[in-house]
């Protein structure tokens, strides 16, 4: 529902041009570079959007920006340097997969620092208990227990504690 | 009249929280039976009030009272009723009104059947209900009445917003606030136990019927949401990575793990810290949800900080609450006594690892989440974190987790041994080679990473069916027998070969949605013929229509498969006269678990109209699978060890011997 609200605001926001995304006029007659094209919407942001890629939306920026991209692959630009023509004039707020820098440094690291740190912290956990049993489980019998395990050993009922 | 008494009656059930946010707590203290059991008057008579006071806008909202304005704003005359009734909750004030309706519910829902609790137990329980409670009637009074008057009264409202004009909106936002707010009922129980101090294995047989509960609620509350999205949004995407989904999928993870993590304390009083401190996270990221997707603050920092009344509000609730009930576990954890041992390879090993991978899972959308926001708030600096960070992501996490679910039912509680379960799931593997070398075979070549994760999503499917067969002794023992042991198997191990199976099902939509979806983009003209998929589509033409309260233009498609006609569709474009708007309406066909959609755009110059037509392979089977896992959930519930409500003479003596 959410996601609907936050898309009706923007229907309202772009004063409601119900044009698609990606129009007939826009598609490449190179089928190749076209499903270039695509890919590489995906993970372009339509900057008026609320987290659309420009594949997906209908403002009028994004389809400036998908004629934009299409332009520069007909041009013969490969995918990363249209990828960085992009960025040096939108900025790096144009890619919905923020790049590996110094401050998305925490983005990128988090998740794979939260795996093996909980993990390595979960086997050290697990082995410190167990041998913290083993130990426990290691301990002589008293001279006591030897008796009545003796008693039951020679099959002679419960052991009565004298 | 009806507007103020809706008003009063919250301000009543205000009143009441209070009292039973104190009168309770020093009740226990004092070991006063008396003083407790007000809780349990107080819950109920909340219920009663905050009903009324919802059932009042409700009926503002049915007979158009265009002098308050939230109906004003959010409403229209010519609105269908469903539309009336629904548009309740479809604004903010109405839709916390709705938040508190359902708080209120589980609150009376504790009260009314949690007649086999300790006292104690249910008392603190219920007074931490009303702290949270009590802060939202707080913030709804405060700075979101729905209830306000207008001076000069409008003759005719604003409609509501046509995008939620849809029976998505009369199930979706209830069906996700019992979700959210369910989980209310587990942080409850948690903190109880850390105020007093104690805490064993029948807290943890309470907990899990709730937590349950609001995960099923949950789990259905987001697939509706995602197909509401994919048919109405009409570029047939069904998830996004959107905050908003993010908001509700984090609780979704973390209750996942605390269901797991339940599992363990109930069976082996083990992970006992662990599980207080996610009932803790969970209930904690649906506050934060409702911090994300009310304040504002996701459509700009700067939206934020020039109305910021309700978002500061919320995020006084969100610190206090969380950083509150945080401290509390910090300085009560380590007097909670650690429980049974087990080996690394075991059932409790096994649902440890589930837990660490749902909560790095959840722990990366929460970063991926927030992160562009604090960015932009300490530096200054705009980035984007979209879909392609999360599938990234996501992936690596979700491939281990899926190896491994198979396996957990399969190993033993305490000591297991990884290679028996292994030569047990050795028909799930083959089956899995085998679903591989068919869909590659099928693909001819492509994507190899398609095959895969079919392998993968048969594997837990075949696991599920594998551990069934196992338990039922299914190709050992005669039919009649393995019939009259499968009755026998208790409802939560269906249950799970219910919910594990759901995943894997859901993957093969996800994997056959993504990777062998084709479309058409194009413009037809009436008579034009287009091929997809091997259906034929031809326009037959196009229609004006009238609606109740909206005009719409309607495309006949008649689709035939090899020069047989199947069906006509008849997508349209729909224009709400009120405030200007117009909805794209995507018409479906379904064949099997597979779609096609086609959805409209603009009319052409020459009489021609924008197509957009797509075939979703298998595409019914993403939602197929959460309902599978919810169908699990209901299976596991009405387990007789869990039936909510169900007073056994022998589990209330356990927990009266526990309190002494």
């Amino acid at each position: 529902m959410k996601r609907i609200l936050a898309a009706a605001c923007l229907l309202v926001l772009i004063g409601l041009s119900s044009a698609h995304a990606v129009q007939p006029d826009e598609v490449m007659a190179d089928p190749v570079k076209e499903a270039r094209a695509r890919n590489l919407s995906r993970e372009l942001r339509c900057m008026v959007c609320q987290n659309q890629s420009i594949d997906d939306s209908e403002a009028p920026l994004a389809r400036d920006i998908r004629l934009l991209v299409r332009e520069r692959l007909a041009a013969g630009d490969s995918d990363s340097q249209v990828i960085d023509f992009l960025v040096a004039r939108y900025g790096e707020f144009v890619l919905l997969k923020p790049r590996f820098e110094r401050q998305t440094l925490v983005l990128w690291l988090v998740p794979p620092f939260i795996l093996i740190g909980g993990g390595l912290a979960l086997w050290l956990h697990i082995r410190r208990r167990s041998r913290g049993e083993a130990y426990a489980g290691n301990q002589p019998l008293t001279a006591d227990e030897e008796a009545r395990l003796a008693a039951l050993v020679a099959g002679n009922g419960p052991a009565e504690k004298p | 009249m009806i507007a103020e008494a809706g008003h009063y009656a919250l301000v009543l059930a205000l009143g009441l929280a209070l009292i039973q946010s104190f009168v309770p707590i020093l009740g226990a203290r004092w070991g006063d039976a008396a003083l407790m059991n007000v809780a349990r008057s107080t819950a109920l008579a909340q219920l009663l009030f905050v009903a009324s006071s919802f059932a009042a806008l409700v009926i503002l909202h049915v007979t158009s009272d265009f002098s308050v304005v939230n109906v004003y704003e959010n409403s229209h005359s010519l609105k269908p009723l469903i539309y009336k009734i629904t548009g309740v909750w479809g604004n903010h004030e109405g839709s916390m009104l709705l938040w508190v309706l359902i708080l209120a519910l589980f609150g009376g829902l504790v009260a009314a059947f949690g007649n086999n609790l300790p006292l104690r137990l249910r008392a603190h329980v219920l007074s931490v209900q009303a702290w949270i409670a009590g802060a939202f009637y707080l913030f709804i009074l405060i700075t979101s009445n729905p209830f306000l008057r207008i001076a000069n009264p409008p003759i005719e409202g604003r409609d509501l917003n046509p995008v939620l004009q849809d029976v998505g909106l009369a199930v979706h936002p209830p069906m996700l606030y019992l979700g959210y707010v369910g989980f209310s009922i587990s942080f409850s129980f948690a903190i109880a136990a850390l105020l007093e101090g104690r805490i064993d294995a029948a807290w943890a047989r309470w907990v899990r019927p709730w937590t349950l509960m609001a995960w099923i609620f949950l789990t259905l509350g987001i697939a509706m949401g995602s197909y509401w999205a994919y048919y109405e949004l009409g570029w047939g995407g069904w998830w996004f990575w959107d905050p908003v989904e993010n908001a509700s999928l984090m609780p979704w993870l973390a209750g996942t793990a605390l269901l797991h993590s339940a599992l363990v304390m109930e069976k082996r009083n083990a992970l006992k810290v662990w599980t207080i401190l996610l009932s803790i996270l969970t209930f904690s990221l649906s506050l934060l949800g409702t911090f994300l997707v009310r304040s504002g603050v996701l459509t700009s920092v700067h939206a934020f900080a020039t109305d910021p009344r309700r978002g500061v509000f919320i995020l006084l609730i969100l610190c206090v609450f969380i950083g509150g009930s945080l401290s509390l576990f910090a300085s009560r954890a380590s007097s909670l006594k650690q429980g049974g041992l087990f080996a690394p390879i075991s059932r409790e090993g096994a649902l440890v690892l589930n837990n660490l991978f749902l909560t790095t899972a959840c722990a990366t959308v929460f970063i991926g989440t927030l992160y562009p926001l604090a960015l932009e708030v300490l530096t200054g600096d705009k980035i984007s974190v979209g879909a392609p960070f999360f599938n990234l992501t996501f992936a690596p996490l979700f491939v281990p987790l899926m190896v491994a679910i198979p396996f957990g039912p399969m190993l033993p509680w305490k000591r297991g041994d990884l290679l028996g379960a292994a030569q047990r799931l050795l028909a799930a593997g083959i089956a899995a080679l085998v679903a591989i070398a068919i869909a590659w075979a099928w693909a001819r070549g492509g994507s190899a990473l398609a095959p895969l994760a079919i392998g993968l999503a048969i594997f837990v499917i075949a696991g599920a069916i594998s551990d069934l067969v196992e338990r039922t002794g299914l190709l050992r023992n005669p039919l009649a027998i393995s019939f009259r042991r499968a009755r026998g198997l208790p409802r939560s191990t269906w249950g799970t070969a219910f919910a594990h199976a759901g995943i894997g099902v859901a993957l093969i939509g996800i994997v056959c949605e993504t990777t062998w979806n084709s479309e058409y983009i194009g413009t037809m003209k009436p008579n034009d013929v287009t091929k997809l998929a091997g259906y034929e589509l031809k326009l037959d033409g196009l229609s004006q229509r009238q609606g109740p309260n909206y005009r719409e233009m309607v495309a006949s498609f008649t689709v035939s498969l090899d020069g047989k006609k199947l069906s006509v569709m008849t997508p349209s474009k729909r224009n709400f006269t009120t405030r200007g708007a117009s909805t794209t309406e995507a018409a479906l066909l379904t064949r099997g678990v597979s779609q096609l959609y086609i959805s409209l755009g603009d009319v052409t110059a020459d009489g021609g109209i924008t197509a957009r037509i797509y075939h979703k392979p298998l595409v019914l089977l993403i939602w197929f699978g959460p309902v599978l896992m919810a169908f699990g959930g209901v299976l596991s519930l009405s387990d007789r060890r869990l039936r909510v409500g169900a007073p056994k003479p022998a589990r209330a003596l356990r927990g009266l011997q526990a309190a002494e």
